[in-house]
């Protein structure tokens, strides 16, 4: 159920209570191990079944960044894991040019945690919004009902603007940023959503 | 893979200049200018063919979408969040909130992934409960999809079937649980309640008269030519692209990839019982449509295997370091009063490791991974959402189709907000 040989920039490998292999990779090498897994005739880890993060309560501990990975050809499960520590960068390389679904999954992880993906073409936050202000959620500095109080998370709610539900690059869509009101133009070329290019004359 | 084409004439009955009836073709010469002119089109989040909360903006070049962007996060209410500070029992509230059409099955997940943590064995009644569990849901959430699709397509019928249908579940669930929807029925080694008396007759007498209703279905359905317009061709994803978007559950297996969570990482002993594997062709809107419909069979067939080797004995496992003491023990018996106790207000323990269980929830593969320190409360529980990735190829799938197809190839994801934003 695991991987036949060692796999490129593996640290050391565990078993999981569930029975998996997991097997934790050096950050720079991530790339060559996944490409090793999905590619290597005998390994064919062809589907990525989920990416996640996790942090433990204990802040001495590193970030782990967890890659479920399946054969679907062998049936067979491996678990890949990356350590990050909190003093570094939290940056991984992106899987996004291996298998399409890590996609959405990268860009939660980097919502979530504020783990970034180098090499996703669109890393953006997916389940907040993008003008989100309080933090990554998930992260264990991150108090359960949010950086700012009530009061301050109703003031921002009410007071979003109807363009700011729409990125600069869908406003460039039909030139639509040119047909908004011009108080909506104003505040976007204010920069409170980055600063809207001129319209050729 | 073959492709198939429908042939249809795009044209509608008009009168020429003349008075005479005749018959104005669809595809109206290109007005010169209008070509490169796109348009930005925003539907949702309040939308009923975008089936909750979900908003796509969408470019359009006349008809035709060139990009679709959806939008996501607004029903984010941060369950994995809240689930690293609750007991593992306090958790499974929770999970009937994620995917809301099928809560016994998320509950059933969540369980059998807490008790692989602690490495509880549980009981074969309690088993086979859960199989049942979980193939109602597996009804109720495709009668759910059968009717909103059929009704985004302009079929009516079908959706006062499926939903008559799923109301007989509902029924079945409120006996069992008490709740229609929030049945948080398991706990961690067992379940909250055996099932009532009267309750297998009442199952019994629906596997028997649910055929009729699919057959139904598939008769006004399957074989009728808006039907099959609307659907074959639409959204198709090869084996390939399917696997490489990560789909899971009905959407991957349309695709013609024969995965399945029950066969070939059998929990819940389903290895046991008798069912196919649905597997499509096409991997269009249409073969999506005959996965799902064929499942519901399936399904039918495992409950009433089920139902015939129902096991008698407990539902729970005799540990009362897990299971709470029966209420008239606790209050009479200096033990279980301890027990009780304990367990309320600290929680059943897990040792320190991870655990990821998969489960065939009916959107796809719903995975369910915890990690302990050693304490009552998992440091981190990590849903996989089966229709949030399965969503994710939806900007691939409606590329190049009409505006009208992206509402079917939408429809046939099976997203159910709760869960993509969870």
């Amino acid at each position: 159920m695991t991987a036949s040989s060692p796999v490129p920039g593996a640290l050391r490998s565990e078993i999981a209570r569930d029975g998996a292999t997991i097997v934790f990779v050096a950050r720079d090498r991530l790339l060559e191990a996944m490409t090793w897994l999905k590619e290597t005739p005998g390994e064919e880890f062809d589907y990525l079944v989920d990416v996640t993060a996790v942090e433990f309560r204990d802040r001495e501990r590193p970030l782990e960044v967890v890659y479920f990975l399946r054969s679907l050809t062998r049936r067979a499960d491996i678990r890949i894991k990356v350590e990050l520590s909190t003093s570094d960068e939290l940056a991984v390389d992106s899987v996004y040019h291996l298998w399409r679904g890590a996609d959405w999954l990268e860009r939660e992880v980097f919502d979530m945690f504020g783990i970034t993906f180098r090499g996703h073409p669109d890393l953006r936050r997916i389940l907040m919004w993008e003008t989100y202000a309080e933090g990554y959620p998930l992260r264990k500095s991150f108090p359960l009902r949010g950086r700012f109080s009530r009061a301050e998370q109703v003031r921002q709610a009410l007071n979003v603007n109807p363009e700011a539900n729409y990125s600069l690059e869908e406003l460039s869509i039909a030139e639509a940023a040119g047909d908004l009101p011009d108080d909506m133009r104003d505040r976007l070329r204010r920069g409170e959503r980055g600063v809207i290019p001129e319209p050729p004359q | 893979m073959s492709k198939r084409t429908v042939e249809l004439e795009l044209a509608t009955p008009g009168v020429d200049a003349q008075g005479r009836a005749t018959r104005v073709p669809l595809t109206a010469a290109a007005e010169p200018g209008l070509a490169e002119e796109h348009m930005l089109v925003n539907i949702g989040p309040q939308h009923p063919a975008t089936h909750g909360v979900l908003r796509l903006v969408v470019e359009l070049d006349g008809e035709t979408v060139v990009r679709c962007i959806p939008h996501l996060g607004y029903l984010h209410s941060g369950f994995e969040k809240l689930g690293e500070y609750r007991h593992y029992n306090q958790i499974i509230p929770l999970t009937d909130r994620t995917d809301y059409l099928s809560p016994m099955s998320n509950n059933v997940g969540f369980a059998l992934a807490a008790e692989t943590l602690m490495g509880i064995e549980i009981t074969p009644r309690c088993t086979v409960l859960r199989v049942i569990a979980c193939e109602m849901s597996r009804i109720i959430s495709h009668m759910v999809w059968l009717g909103t699709t059929s009704i985004d397509l302009g079929a009516f019928t079908p959706f006062l079937w499926a939903f008559q249908e799923r109301e007989r579940i509902y029924d079945l669930q409120e006996m069992w649980t008490g709740a229609r929807l929030t049945t948080s029925l398991t706990r961690v080694g067992g379940l909250m309640a055996d099932i009532p008396d009267g309750f297998v007759e009442k199952l019994r007498h629906f596997t028997q008269t649910f055929p009729k209703t699919l057959a139904e279905i598939d008769g006004v359905l399957t074989r009728n030519a808006v039907w099959a317009g609307r659907t074959q061709g639409v959204g198709t994803l090869t084996a390939a692209e399917a696997t490489n978007h990560s789909l899971s559950g009905p959407m991957l297996r349309a695709s013609g990839v024969a995965y399945d969570v029950r066969k070939d990482k059998p929990y819940l002993g389903y290895e046991t019982y008798d069912f196919d594997v649905v597997v499509g062709e096409h991997g269009d809107v249409f073969d999506r449509y005959l996965v799902r419909l064929e499942e519901c069979h399936q399904s039918n067939r495992i409950l009433q295997q089920a139902l015939d080797r129902l096991p008698d004995g407990p539902i729970n496992v005799d540990d009362p370091r897990v299971i709470l003491p029966p209420k008239t023990r606790a209050m009479s018996d200096m033990e279980a009063m301890i027990f009780h106790f304990k367990q309320v207000m600290e929680g059943v323990k897990a040792p320190v490791g991870e655990a990821y269980v998969g489960i065939e929830n009916p959107k796809g593969e719903l995975g369910n991974y915890l990690v302990s320190d050693g304490t009552a409360k998992p440091v981190r529980w990590r849903i996989r959402p089966p229709s949030f990735i399965n969503l994710s190829a939806l900007p691939r799938m409606a590329e190049g189709h009409l505006l009208s197809d992206l509402i079917a190839i939408n429809a046939s994801v099976d997203i159910v907000m709760g869960e993509v934003d969870r």
